[in-house]
């Protein structure tokens, strides 16, 4: 079964991390992804939301920042591949545990290409 | 149950909320010297409250909140002079999550930080003093690193800061909601302020000191800028810029700290990740087809950045750029700056010939005499290459930049004179 792990967290707090504050978050994550290696797949780390556009599909127009105006924003995800549920929100945990602050949503992965191509006998999730 | 959060993310916590709930409590209080007192006995509060009860869902909100209740509490003691605090004052209503603040309206936030920002660059304090006001209130730095930055003593800096609140406190801040032009006003004279916080660290060789970090922090305050207005195309081209300059930082001095010239950089130090997100700005800026000052300045640095060896440089297109400029912010220096495209696609003589005019409103630049020395240099010139150079030392803005020059004139001495010429 694949999940994904979206990462949500302050970007007030993340942006004011200084590079090394930074750098030893991502070791500590790096940490949990090299112990749960066999089950990680792609891991994506995303800009600063105001390097963010968005397209409103109704008015068909661009806009600029990103779609929800929350307090947390969508910093980037993972796309597990566990044998169960509870594996998965293990997983979670100990990146919690790393990176503490902001959530992590566990998605289940309803279609998966990971190469991009939409063909018949993708692998199923 | 959840777990207590550890010190640290407290104090990240306490620094991201800083410029939204002083910003807030300036529009209470009306009040920098009380705006920041409150906020400070707020962070009191948190430190004592947030281990024990977990952390707020908003961390602004309850700052906002708790330290306005407790400055008022502040101020009703204050007016009973012989009164015993009573029991009310001292409850500790800020242990429950203020319902208040849900209602505090979000729009009000962006105006909030515009103006706490606007407040620090007042027109009547000299650059220095608004750039060292706007970290101690807005990025909340400490004293004694924004002296170390400056490189002055603590208690200069100190009292540098107490007489800008001063002078502020006797001016008139605007509280009403700015219009659309006040607003873009506002925009510009905070932009260039950033821009100026930027400056002071870019010229530091030691990217681990105080004054090499406010690189950072400008970046940090630009993309809070754009996070609160996110369509200001001229906001991203600042932040691009500001990407693009940081990005060169390791590549940008040898070991002994001396300045390495972009054409000799190892360009494999540059930060590709800073590149990157530079190139989105720019991007998305382009979109709102308003070009201006500092998206054409972040058009240029982005050209050098797509250059993967010096001579695959665009100097063609990067001229364009600097004419571009030169209509919408016309100056000498950037003139200057152009004259070094010239001189790429035209050689020394014509760069030489447009910044001959330069040399009257440009007497004071180091940078001017530098490019003059190095023109004349290449031309053969050693005698009036010398003379520029001794100005530019004169001029240097650090011993780095000094040394730099010093090595021109050192290679000068021990080269031979050109022939037919008298030495």
């Amino acid at each position: 079964m694949r999940y994904t792990i979206l990462c949500y967290h302050n970007e007030e707090i993340t942006s004011s991390w200084s590079e090394e504050e930074d750098a030893e978050v991502i070791e500590c994550l790096k940490a949990v992804n090299r112990k749960w290696a066999k089950n990680f797949e792609p891991i994506v780390r995303l800009m600063p939301t105001t390097a963010a556009t968005t397209l409103r599909k109704t008015e068909n127009i661009v806009t600029d920042g990103p779609f929800a105006e929350t307090k947390e924003q969508l910093l980037g995800f993972y796309v597990l591949n566990v044998e169960s549920y509870e594996l998965a929100v293990q997983i979670a945990r100990e990146m919690a545990e790393a990176n503490p602050g902001g959530a992590y949503e566990l998605r289940p992965i309803a279609l998966y290409y990971p190469n991009g191509v939409a063909i018949e006998d993708a692998p199923t999730p | 149950m959840p777990q207590p959060p550890e010190p640290d993310w407290i104090e990240a916590r306490l620094v991201g909320a800083r410029p939204q709930a002083v910003a807030a409590l300036l529009r209470y209080f009306r009040d920098l010297d009380l705006a920041e007192e409150a906020f400070q006995e707020a962070c009191l509060r948190a430190l004592k409250s947030w281990p024990k009860n977990g952390p707020p869902r908003d961390a602004a909100s309850w700052l906002i909140m708790v330290g306005r209740n407790a400055a008022i509490d502040h101020k009703r003691k204050q007016a009973r002079l012989t009164a015993l605090p009573d029991e009310e004052a001292i409850s500790d209503r800020e242990d429950t999550e203020p319902d208040i603040a849900e209602r505090l309206d979000a729009a009000d936030y962006r105006d909030d930080i515009l103006r706490l920002l606007f407040v620090c660059c007042h027109p009547d304090l000299p650059a220095t003093q608004q750039i060292a006001l706007a970290l101690r209130i807005v990025s909340g730095l400490p004293v004694p690193r924004i002296a170390a930055a400056f490189l002055v003593g603590d208690r200069a800096m100190e009292q540098r800061i107490t007489r800008a609140k001063a002078r502020i406190a006797q001016a008139d801040i605007p509280f009403e909601t700015p219009g659309p032009i006040e607003r873009s006003e506002r925009f510009s004279v905070v932009s260039a302020m950033i821009y100026l916080v930027f400056n002071e660290g870019y010229t530091d060789a030691n990217p681990k000191s105080e004054r090499a970090k406010l690189c950072d922090e400008a970046i940090r305050l630009a993309r809070l800028m754009l996070r609160l207005f996110p369509a200001e195309a001229e906001m991203m081209g600042l932040l691009a810029l500001l990407l693009l300059q940081h990005s060169r930082q390791k590549a940008r001095f040898d070991e002994a700290g001396a300045p390495i010239l972009l054409e000799d950089q190892d360009r494999s130090l540059w930060n590709q990740r800073q590149i990157a997100e530079a190139f989105a700005m720019i991007d998305k800026a382009m979109l709102h087809r308003q070009p201006g000052p500092y998206q054409i300045q972040a058009a240029i640095a982005a050209m050098h950045a797509r250059a993967e060896r010096p001579e695959e440089t665009n100097w063609a297109g990067i001229d364009e750029l600097y004419q571009a400029l030169e209509r919408h912010a016309p100056s000498p220096v950037v003139t200057l700056n152009r004259s070094v495209a010239i001189w790429k696609l035209h050689g020394a003589e014509a760069a030489l010939e447009m910044i001959a005019p330069l040399a009257e409103p440009l007497e004071g630049y180091f940078y001017f005499h530098g490019v003059r020395g190095n023109l004349l240099e290449q031309l053969g010139r050693n005698r009036e290459a010398r003379d520029a150079f001794g100005r530019a030392i004169a001029l240097a803005n650090t011993p780095a930049e000094a040394a730099h020059i010093r090595q021109h004139l050192d290679q000068l001495e021990v080269a031979p004179p050109p022939p037919g010429r008298a030495p």
